[in-house]
């Protein structure tokens, strides 16, 4: 049996003693009970020690028990799901749970960085700016190693989450953050009303610090209130609790983002089930009941384990029955740490005494003080004599100047409240003063958003409840729900006085930012170094800019900065706060979109008859598309592709060409519309014929080019290229709806309907005549080049024919619907097999275009004109059309503009590169002498060497000149000679024939 | 944020593609280069309410004309923008 559990109380808490789970912590197996969080079991376990600090590796303990904790992170779990930073405060028991302190080395009492501390001169305020100036080189190489070594937080997995994440979305008339009395009474309130109500709580049992405080709520006890109150929400329909689940986020339009941790309290999650859910929850309204944090005072010591928000100390002892500290002193300014003594004293713990700010303490508290046996000493602690293992001896600073010494072995802290104003600042809201309770409020909210109790500044229970039912109320009636809410859970307020403190002078280190080991002093050095904003006090010091984003420390440095630089607390403001409220894991942001799941997978109709072959497939945006199909006994891709382009160019091969945009126009003005959107003419294309065309940006680069068919008198089929795909559609849609509304015409996305397929080669006919009808007539004559007609295939399936050509060569592309693709195929395999019909993939369609001189991708750049790519004398002059105006400005027409030009190396053995710089020859590289690169290179099976495409200045002027081409990148230098770039076929008589 | 389209009703913002100020209208044929480089460069940089394009591609393909407040995010009107970009001939 692992672990005694000695500092459990006999009875009480929310534990269920009857469930035993064991873990281990640093590797030492500890016992705890179902319902503990790692924190409360391992302060039921007697441990103090739970983490080193970030910068000097001071021995750290647990501070507070929810999810504002800065100091006991831990890495959860092992192995592929380990886990760093994780708050042992919020971290769920379970069995066989692991978990390891983070940032020290060789073990957690043993640190050897904690001589940092020693230096602790040097790690002041900006040391990064100031201390790693020089030698500048050193900064990499050393500084920047060394520090990351020395300072941080836990390591990350390293490796691939398991784990699978989800995203969902949740739409509701009232959405509540929390669920202490205010979130509770919201509940029901709007709950009552009839309007659909989703409470969110972080933790695992709704009820907020009623779990830990208490009280009297409608005159009986909160633990028979509460019980009462959940049965009440859970048997109306509309009204969903989702514990577990933070609000951290609040987005325009009454969208907000909640992070539900589905399965973190498991080992692993349960099969089929995710780990976490990031929800968008669409809300009417939203009542933000997130309560307050308890603050701390700033005093030298106050780091050491054993020191303890008074809140958190009362809530282990009255929920979780764990002492962390068997005789505790209190040290408060206010009223309301108190109830940590009444709590200890209930549960028969000794006070050693109460330190407190105030000049008066009330007269109830001062005969509990009697009756308790313990001195109430009027002053401030000053330091702490401790270590590792815990806290010793206080020193007090007593009012009036003199000193005392308590001896305990805890210590309770109670600087006041700050409420919660995360979620009402995030858009830009500055939060305002309040001086009675020493704290920010919210000022207003986000539309629809409205905080009520703790979190508003109203920290009484019966404000919390008369509040937050009033809200709650309101948000139904203002969401459309008029049902009577009937009466308002009653409660009286407890009292609330505070004297602020912030911060008490004394020798040794006094933090304010514990995570980030932010001290006083180190705000006073930025005061004085000139770093008086707060905006910029934060980035000097990484004040708050830690995972806790300064939950318990930001009011307090504000409030040190406001006192050193002669300010005000208001006056020196608050920093814009920003979401998430709490760290949330990159996996729930990406849910499923990850791995082979990223992004959505497009399939060609022949891609599970392209699989069957083996194909090798490239990705081309979301499309899956062959690439090249390999045969037995190739030795790589250029032989496969090699083999592929000379089967074409010699018989027939055929390349699934269905990624290709497609767009039909329909309507009298469908021809008017291309001329408007198209650099040439096609209002007087003749039906049954096709014609290249070319788009413009309105600023007169070219933005896209295909072949567009006419197939009837009103009816135009247009082709878009794979990449452009969707852009074209919404372009043309927005010149027919914004810019052209008098034309009447229609576009309609057919790209996933039809299934197309180029056919291209010498025997393209012989292999057509077994597909189609033999009563087509497939001639010259018959279907001449760029003919485009519907045929009848053999069986009696409609098709499109288009005589056109990418490849070169004599070619017919196919459309089919698209299920019938796969069928269209096979047949295309069967059919050809006499004539050694040869798919080919995207690589062999892209060394024949390059052998023809087309363009595409590479050259279609974003900074090509028409002319740039030979292509000027397409441009129309006898009308207007999108980017005509533009296209004619001076630089666009100069002469000396970088154009398409073919290139070939001198050393005809020579292999090609993409990306290489041309250079007159005879210079040396640089940017002044840099006329352009090449754009597209293949081996070109035909020529029996490697060709290419380039982008040349003043290229075309320049045919048979040798250049040099320089590639820094790849460490290459090479001549090529400038050449047509139609290195195949000029006069294009095999496409025509 | 969210988006009321005329068409289609509520909807979240990943259905939507934004474009740009929706302000400039396409000059005519016969327009200067002058008047069309307004068109196509000059944008009036607003803090408040602008009017914009938006593309309702997860849905009905309209674009729209919407009026958004650039320093709170509010929009205040959602119409078709039909003919929004158009020239004025005559006018």
């Amino acid at each position: 049996m692992a672990g005694a559990q000695t500092h459990r109380l006999g009875n009480g808490g929310l534990i269920d003693r009857s469930a035993p789970l064991n873990f281990r912590f640093d590797g030492k197996a500890f016992s705890g009970l179902q319902g503990d969080t790692l924190a409360s079991a391992l302060i039921a376990n007697g441990v103090k020690l739970v983490g080193r600090s970030f910068k000097y590796h001071r021995p750290r303990g647990i501070l507070t028990s929810g999810s504002e904790e800065p100091n006991a992170l831990v890495e959860l779990r092992t192995g592929a799901r380990r886990e760093p930073n994780t708050k042992a405060t919020t971290a769920e028991l379970y069995e066989g749970l692991e978990a390891a302190s983070q940032n020290r080395w060789p073990s957690l009492r043993h640190d050897v960085m904690s001589v940092n501390q020693l230096f602790a001169p040097i790690f002041v305020a900006g040391f990064y700016y100031k201390t790693f100036m020089w030698p500048a080189k050193f900064w990499e190489a050393i500084y920047e190693p060394a520090i990351r070594r020395a300072a941080g937080l836990g390591r990350a997995a390293g490796v691939a989450d398991p784990d699978h994440y989800d995203k969902a979305w949740a739409h509701c008339d009232v959405l509540i953050a929390g669920s202490g009395p205010a979130g509770l009474a919201a509940a029901l309130a709007a709950g009552r009303s009839g309007a659909r109500v989703i409470l969110c709580e972080e933790d695992f049992v709704p009820s907020g610090r009623l779990l830990s405080d208490g009280g009297t709520i409608d005159g009986v006890p909160a633990a028979e209130w509460l019980p009462r109150t959940l049965a009440e929400l859970a048997a109306m329909p509309d009204v969903r609790i989702m514990t577990r689940t933070t609000l951290f986020g609040v987005y325009d339009g009454g969208t907000y983002g909640a992070i539900e941790r589905v399965n973190d309290h498991l080992p692993s999650p349960p099969e089929h089930q995710v780990r976490q859910r990031l929800w968008r929850i669409v809300a009417k309204r939203c009542v933000v009941a997130a309560g307050a944090i308890e603050r701390p005072i700033v005093f030298a010591g106050n780091d050491t384990p054993g020191v303890m928000m008074a809140s958190a100390m009362r809530t282990y002892v009255a929920r979780y029955a764990a002492t962390p500290a068997k005789r505790l002193a209190l040290f408060t300014n206010n009223e309301d740490g108190w109830r940590t003594v009444e709590t200890a004293l209930g549960a028969g713990l000794q006070i050693a005494a109460v330190i407190d700010a105030r000049a008066d303490v009330s007269p109830a508290h001062r005969s509990l003080a009697s009756k308790g046996g313990f001195p109430v000493l009027h002053g401030a602690v000053s330091g702490v004599d401790g270590g590792k293992d815990g806290v010793r001896k206080i020193a007090v600073s007593l009012t009036g100047g003199a000193r005392a010494e308590v001896e305990a072995d805890g210590l309770a802290v109670s600087g006041g409240w700050n409420p919660a104003v995360g979620l009402t600042s995030f858009h830009r809201g500055r939060p305002k003063w309040r001086d009675d309770i020493a704290a920010f409020v919210p000022d207003g909210a986000p539309p629809g958003m409205v905080a009520a109790g703790a979190a508003n500044g109203d920290f009484g229970l019966g404000a919390c409840l008369s509040q937050g039912f009033a809200a709650g109320a309101a948000a139904a009636r203002d969401a459309g729900h008029n049902g009577t809410p009937g009466a308002a859970p009653v409660a009286d307020d407890e009292a609330f006085s505070l004297t602020p403190l912030w911060h008490v002078a004394g020798k040794g280190k006094a933090f304010v930012d514990y995570q980030h080991d932010v001290t006083a002093s180190d705000i006073e050095l930025a005061q004085r170094e000139g770093f008086e904003s707060v905006e910029h006090l934060k980035r000097y010091t990484t004040l708050g800019m830690a995972t806790d984003q300064g939950k318990t420390s930001n009011v307090a440095g504000l409030a040190i900065m406001a006192a050193v630089s002669g300010r005000s607390i208001p006056e020196t403001g608050t920093t814009i706060y920003r979401p998430p409220y709490v760290p949330v894991a990159i996996g729930a942001f990406a849910g499923h979109h990850r791995d082979e799941t990223f992004h959505a997978t497009r399939l060609t109709p022949s891609h599970h008859w392209a699989v069957e072959q083996g194909a090798i497939f490239v990705d081309t945006g979301l499309w899956k598309r062959a690439q090249w199909y390999p045969r037995a006994g190739e030795k790589d891709w250029l032989e496969s592709v090699t083999r592929e382009v000379k089967a074409v160019r010699g018989g027939v091969g055929f390349c699934d060409v269905s990624t290709l945009g497609k767009i039909d126009v329909h309507g009298p003005d469908a021809g008017a519309f291309l001329d408007r959107v198209y650099i040439n003419t096609f209002s007087n294309l003749a039906v049954g014929k096709a014609r290249y065309g070319l788009m413009l940006r309105e600023d007169g680069i070219v933005y896209d080019d295909g072949t567009t068919a006419r197939l009837a008198e009103d009816h135009y089929f247009l082709t878009t290229t794979t990449a452009k795909a969707g852009l074209v559609m919404q372009h043309l849609e927005f010149c027919r709806q914004v810019l052209f509304p008098e034309l009447d015409v229609q576009l309609t996305s057919v790209s996933d309907q039809w299934a197309q397929f180029s056919i291209a080669g010498p025997k393209t006919r012989d292999l057509l005549k077994e597909i189609v009808d033999p009563a087509e007539d497939l001639s010259n004559e018959g279907f001449p080049f760029m003919g485009a007609r519907e045929v009848t295939l053999r069986g009696g399936l409609k098709a499109r024919l288009f005589r056109i050509s990418f490849s070169g060569e004599m070619a017919f592309e196919i459309s089919v619907p698209a299920r019938y693709g796969d069928a269209l195929v096979r047949n295309l395999m069967l059919a050809g097999a006499p004539f050694g019909v040869t798919p080919y993939g995207t690589e062999a369609l892209g060394v024949m275009r390059v052998e023809k001189g087309h363009i595409a991708g590479p050259e279609l750049s974003g900074t090509t004109t028409a002319a740039d790519l030979g292509l000027g004398k397409m441009m129309s002059t006898k009308k207007d059309y999108i980017g005509r105006v533009m296209a004619g400005r001076e630089a666009l027409i100069a002469p000396d503009r970088q154009v398409v030009v073919g290139i070939k190396p001198a050393d005809k053995a020579r292999r090609l590169r993409s990306g290489a710089h041309i250079i007159p020859k005879g210079q040396t590289p640089g940017p002044g002498n840099d006329q352009g690169y090449v754009t597209s290179v293949c081996f070109s099976p035909t020529s029996d060497r490697w060709i290419g495409l380039a982008l040349v200045e003043r290229g075309r002027e320049r045919i048979g000149e040798i250049v040099h081409a320089h590639d820094p990148l790849r460490g290459e230098d090479y001549d090529v000679e400038l050449c047509n770039p139609v290195f195949y076929d000029p006069d294009g008589g095999r496409q025509r024939g | 944020m969210r988006i009321v389209c005329p068409f289609c009703g509520e909807r979240e913002l990943g259905e939507f593609t934004y474009l740009g100020d929706a302000k400039p209208v396409r000059p005519e044929a016969g327009a200067s280069e002058d008047e069309v480089f307004d068109y196509v460069y000059l944008r009036d940089n607003v803090a408040g309410e602008t009017n914009e394009y938006w593309y309702h591609g997860g849905g009905c393909r309209a674009w729209l004309k919407v009026t958004r407040n650039t320093l709170t995010h509010e929009i205040s009107s959602v119409e078709p923008a039909a003919g929004a970009g158009a020239a004025k001939v005559g006018a």
